[in-house]
């Protein structure tokens, strides 16, 4: 999995490599092979990837290889490919483990993705934690899967849900979400990356102004974890989410992570097999952490994959896919801000991979229909997001979201495609 | 890009930039709102019904070029028809912007009128819904549904 790092050492030559953050882009390319696609005619230039991304041929090779040599139920058998598939799933935990830099592989936690790790959550944790009166307190920016379960929650406990205000840019305004924090708070849920705004999150200062108050914080990483290094220890959040397909892996897979503490102490989720340790019709006993959250038979398939699809981020190095990112990011911004009657909807500091905008007399979805006849994939509309797109007085954005193999050329083709709908609409 | 020139015709985009009949009716007795949440796509409308003759109609709300146009032009064609009149453009114009229509001879396309600048629309399945907000608005307030009604 080591890249070959090109050194721009002809320089004068006329032939341009992108070399940025580290990595060659033209090779990282080549590792995904849907790129190949044409779309109505033109190259495809995929900037949706804060929708999801797309998998590198070793993630869809690790999933065909499973399901062809390594394909048996986990945790149960006595048989040889029993063993081997609970092997790998295990290793897949351990992977997941190291890139988070969790304490242990049994705060892990196998589940379908992001939304249904914040459902557990607060179906579990919440259920048993929040109660009439309490506070569960979000932010303006969160994604429907980061409000909806905690409306759900709050609806069935008589609890409130608080949300705590963002600025013009698009940033949490720190004192007014301390000011927040009551006697009352059970839970603090925050985005770490905004999918709507691409803003970065201060989510270690947010967790450590609500451990101050013994407040625990979930932290929704689903736009984090495949574009900025996440240690949850230095963190020091109590659970952590993402999915599996948003960092370049396959769907249908997801994590939570939880510390130990907390997944002890709390009632499993779902009801069936893997998660017992034994049942009479009297009683149940239930399995350890992690399992007792894992009921029925996981998505084993897609355990391997996103251990193939991490591997292969860290082989390219996060941070320099983090820089590669920040460099289209900026490169975009300035030809984008630079087109007349563009509105970026998030500004913030503390920025990455997504770039939203509004163009004056063009609804995004006429946006989307004409860059999409170029080829070009963006998402347009409320993002899941409809709270923070009213706070900006926009119905929905056009939102370019950057991938790992993105190029400056595609963001050429962003700018040039964004000008085509100025001139069918004048 | 002829493609793309099918969809946004001229006329189209000039009743996307200038909607008739763009008010609230206050003498209305029919009203629906029509919401497609897949985009945010929200409209409402108006209709003044005497009888089985459509007197007056008008919409607000706002919406992409398609859905806005859609409804302006369906505002336009509307007024003064019958109830069922109202119907069967309906059925015209979802068969015109669906691709179902035929297209010579003594088709549809005659009947819709100026609305077949729409069947450009066909080509382009994730638009239908926005070309069909206003009709299916107008159903709902023809049919005494005063609820908002939604796309999804």
């Amino acid at each position: 999995m080591t890249k070959v790092l090109h050194m721009s050492s002809n320089a004068g030559s006329t032939a341009v490599r992108e070399i940025a953050g580290g990595f060659d882009v033209e090779q990282v390319r080549a590792d995904f092979p849907i790129l190949q696609t044409k779309a109505h005619g033109h190259d495809l230039v995929y900037l949706d990837n804060a929708a999801t991304s797309q998998k590198p041929k070793v993630v869809i090779d690790a999933i065909t290889n499973y399901y062809k040599h390594e394909n048996a139920n986990i945790h149960r058998g006595v048989h040889y490919l029993s063993e081997l598939a609970t092997a790998e799933f295990e290793s897949a935990r351990k992977r997941v483990q190291a890139f988070l830099r969790a304490q242990l592989p049994s705060e892990i936690v196998f589940v379908r993705g992001a939304t249904e790790a914040i459902n557990l959550v607060a179906q579990t944790y919440g259920r048993a934690n929040v109660g009439a009166g309490d506070e569960v307190l979000i932010t303006a920016m969160e994604h429907h899967s980061n409000i909806v379960p905690w409306q759900l929650l709050c609806e069935e406990k008589g609890a409130k849900l608080r949300v705590a205000p963002i600025n013009q840019r698009g940033e949490i305004i720190l004192e007014e979400f301390e000011r927040l924090l009551g006697p009352r708070t059970k839970v603090v849920a925050v985005a770490h990356v905004s999918n709507a705004l691409g803003t970065v999150n201060p989510v270690a200062t947010i967790t450590k102004m609500a451990h101050a108050r013994n407040i625990p914080v979930l932290v929704d990483g689903a736009q984090a974890v495949p574009r900025i290094p996440v240690n949850v220890q230095e963190l020091d959040c109590d659970f952590y989410a993402f999915s599996g397909h948003k960092v370049y892996g396959p769907t249908g897979i997801g994590i939570l992570y939880g510390k130990s503490a907390l997944l002890e102490a709390m009632p499993p989720y779902q009801g069936g097999g893997d998660m017992i340790s034994s049942v009479t019709f009297e009683k149940t006993l239930y399995n350890r952490v992690p399992y007792k959250f894992e009921a029925g038979t996981p998505d084993m398939a897609g355990a391997v994959g996103l251990r193939a699809a991490l591997e292969y981020l860290e082989g390219l190095g996060i941070e320099n896919v983090a820089a590669h990112e920040h460099e289209l990011l900026e490169y975009a911004t300035e030809k984008i801000s630079a087109l007349s009657g563009i509105r970026l909807i998030g500004t913030a500091r503390e920025k990455t991979g997504v770039l939203s905008f509004v163009m004056e007399g063009v609804h995004p979805h006429d946006i989307g229909t004409i860059l999409d006849q170029e080829g070009i994939a963006i998402r347009t509309g409320h993002h899941c997001a409809q709270p923070v797109m009213e706070w900006f007085g926009v119905e929905g954005t056009a939102r370019a979201s950057f991938g790992l193999y993105n190029t400056k050329e595609e963001i050429a083709a962003l700018v040039h495609g964004i000008q085509k709908v100025r001139e069918v609409f004048g | 890009m002829a493609d793309l020139r099918e969809l946004y015709q001229e006329l189209i985009l000039e009743h996307s930039k200038a909607p008739r009949n763009y008010r609230a009716l206050e003498a209305a007795n029919h009203k629906a709102e029509g919401y497609n949440p897949l985009c945010g796509d929200r409209f409402t409308v108006y209709l003044k019904v005497d009888g089985d003759s459509i007197q007056d109609i008008s919409f607000q709300g706002s919406g992409c070029a398609i859905s806005k146009a859609s409804a302006s032009m369906m505002t336009q064609s509307l007024k003064g028809k019958s109830i069922s009149e109202a119907k069967k453009l309906f059925e015209r114009f979802h068969q015109t912007v669906t691709g179902q229509a035929t297209n010579n001879s003594n088709g549809s396309e005659a009947e819709v009128g100026k609305l077949a600048v729409f069947a450009g629309v066909s080509e382009f399945p994730s638009r239908v819904k926005c070309a069909t907000l206003a009709w299916h608005t107008l159903q709902a307030a023809l049919d005494g549904d005063q609820h908002s009604i939604s796309t999804e």
